[in-house]
């Protein structure tokens, strides 16, 4: 354990990015946008309000911060992943790399959780934004601490995509456009196909019939479960289509788990050549 | 030490490698000669565990290259003809990376560093930052990257390509260091007399398939690649001249046109042969005043092997 999280690549990626002066300039102008955009929103309820920031106001500002954290976490993750591996390969550092003694696995998730590791920084130094947000209430703490879990597991999801991507795609850029593509559509096009299939649901209902799909999709959807941490109502609509309880947390865990390791372990496998002995044919 | 059996490497329906039977010993360094696109590097990067063979295998201190790759890459240095440095770095950062990525500690890191550093010239250098060394800089840097976990066997592809005179000959001195620490070295090059010098043994490679081995002047009896070789002598032309034409590995001894007192002729024997014959001729008393070789180049010999190649062939 200690040597796969320990290790020189994750020390060498950790060390050299923030010896570029650019990271700090970067946490600082986010936690400063962030900070404006609470203080705009409050001071904007309180001219609107005469006076008072009530606890609902307080946790639409909750929501409004928590949806901008989670779209900074979809946008940066597959920038941040899309490259660990073929911008390597690309300066011509990969193939030396392949040939220590390191074991791909090592190489691979201290790949995966040095490029995190900046993005969770970002993220973890806005926790005392949501002071504000306890001082005048209407969120609970478990939410606030069930919000930075769930932007730690979309980092891994998305991250995950973004290095087996890298690994097996040999143009960065082209890494980087798939993984796009494909945290784009886990969150936006399953948001639209959740809605569409939504949308066909009164026929059933008049027909009396139970159905799942849209049920089955936004338990899949990371904005929309990410939502139902605060609003539970949006997934109960969802359930009495189904006409089942069940929760879907476990199917988001289930199936994103299974994309975290399944992505993982296919990058792991490629990362090196599979070497063949067949013999010469006479 | 090193051993390719069947080694054959096929990029589509392109044969890169073709059927190559290597056997190097421990302690020897192994020059692999062929021109661009010969198939040297694709050979290197299999031994390097970095592409897997079509056909065939290698074995690297006795582990099976396709079988146990992992351990084939404890025991061997590999440098590439064409690589990156992570240019943020500074050299000696640049060297406890790789030495941390061997799995060495931090002490046994400080140890070793400062005599790679010093073995490649570098001492000076440990504080600069990777990406503005020179090109020759890099490259020993690079060789001495190679060297941290203190292996057996070194593959070198072309270290010395694209440096110019000065870094050659520092580089070709460091690689006489290692061979006389007793390291197995591959070591490829387009350049025959780069090679010549240093290498025990030799492989002329062409278009995937081996076309000679032996020492360098068993290769040069066996293709019957002769030197050339031109003496200047301050009078006694003719007898001179007589007296080279005695000689049994001498050819078509001439006088050079315009070329005051130079005789040129040449010579199939080997370098012991040739320093006999240099005593031979200061015995027989006449006047030396120079002895010059005519290095041959790459493409001579090339032109060589392959009229022989086509012959055999028919
Ligand atoms: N990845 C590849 N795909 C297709 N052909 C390749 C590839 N790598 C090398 N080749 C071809 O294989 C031949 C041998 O290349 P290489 O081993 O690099 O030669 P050398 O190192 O002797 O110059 C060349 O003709 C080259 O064009
Ligand atoms: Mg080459």
């Amino acid at each position: 354990m200690k040597s796969l999280f320990m290790n020189p690549v994750l020390n060498k990626e950790i060390r050299l990015r923030f010896r570029s002066s650019k990271s700090f300039i970067g946490i600082a102008s986010y936690l400063s946008i962030l900070g404006l955009i609470s203080l705009g929103f409050i001071g904007l309820t309180l001219s609107f309000d005469g006076g008072t920031f009530r606890p609902e106001e307080s946790r639409s500002m909750f929501l409004l911060i928590s949806m901008l954290q989670l779209s900074l976490v979809i946008f940066i993750t597959p920038g941040l992943t899309g490259g660990v591996i073929s911008s390597e390969r690309e300066r011509q550092t990969l193939p030396i790399l392949l040939t220590t003694a390191q074991s791909s696995s090592s190489i691979i998730l201290s790949k995966l959780f040095s490029s995190l590791a900046y993005l969770l920084l970002i993220v973890f130094a806005s926790a005392p934004l949501y002071m504000i947000v306890f001082l005048y209430g209407g969120i609970s703490p478990m939410s606030v601490l069930a919000s930075f879990g769930l932007y730690t597991f979309t980092m891994l999801v998305i991250g995950s995509i973004g290095v087996l991507a890298s690994t097996v795609i040999r143009k960065t850029i082209i890494a980087m456009v798939t993984t796009y593509s494909i945290a784009f559509f886990l969150t936006g096009g399953l948001a639209v196909i959740t809605l569409m299939l939504t949308s066909f649901s009164y026929t059933f209902q008049q027909q009396g019939q139970e159905y799942i799909w849209p049920f089955i999709f936004a338990s899949m959807n990371i904005p929309i479960m990410f939502f139902s941490v605060f609003e539970e109502s949006i997934m109960t609509e969802f359930k009495h289509m189904a006409g089942f309880e069940f929760s879907p947390w476990i199917i988001f865990f289930g199936v994103y788990g299974a994309v975290i390791v399944g992505s993982l372990a296919l990058a792991i496998r490629k990362l090196r050549p599979k070497m063949q002995a067949r013999e010469y044919p006479k | 030490m090193i051993e390719t059996v069947n080694l054959t490497k096929k990029y589509g329906s392109f044969t890169a490698v073709e059927d190559l039977n290597l056997s190097i010993s421990e302690g020897t360094v192994y020059g692999v000669v062929g021109q661009n696109g010969a198939g040297k590097s694709t050979t290197f990067q299999i031994l390097a565990t970095l592409m897997s063979p079509t056909y065939g295998s290698a074995y690297i201190s006795g582990f099976d290259i396709t079988k146990e790759p992992a351990k084939v890459r404890q025991v061997i240095g590999y440098m590439p003809d064409f690589f990156g440095v992570y240019d943020q770095f500074k050299a000696e950062e640049y060297l406890h990376f790789y030495g941390a990525s061997y799995g060495l500690s931090v002490a046994e890191r400080e140890e070793v560093i400062p005599q790679l550093l010093e073995l490649v010239n570098l001492t000076g250098k440990r504080d600069s930052y990777v990406d503005l060394l020179s090109r020759g800089m890099k490259q020993r840097l690079c060789l001495a990257r190679a060297l941290i976990h203190n292996p057996k066997v070194l593959i070198l592809d072309e270290p010395a390509s694209g440096l110019d005179p000065r870094a050659r000959v520092e580089m070709r001195e460091i690689l006489k260091e290692l061979k006389a620490m007793g390291k197995t070295i591959i070591i490829s090059s387009h350049i025959l007399p780069e090679l010549a010098e240093m290498c025990d043994e030799i492989g002329v490679i062409n278009c995937g398939q081996l076309v000679a081995t032996g020492t360098v002047s068993e290769i040069q009896t066996k293709l019957q690649v002769h030197k050339e070789i031109i003496v200047t002598v301050s009078g006694e032309m003719e007898r001179a001249v007589r007296f080279f034409e005695g000689e049994l590995e001498v050819l078509n001894v001439s006088v050079v046109e315009n070329g005051v007192g130079k005789i040129q002729f040449g010579f199939r024997g080997s370098d012991s042969s040739q320093q006999a014959l240099i005593k031979k001729a200061v015995l027989a008393d006449i006047p030396l005043l120079g002895f010059q070789t005519l290095e041959k180049n790459l493409e001579d010999v090339f032109m060589e092997i392959m009229k022989e190649v086509e012959v055999e062939g028919e």
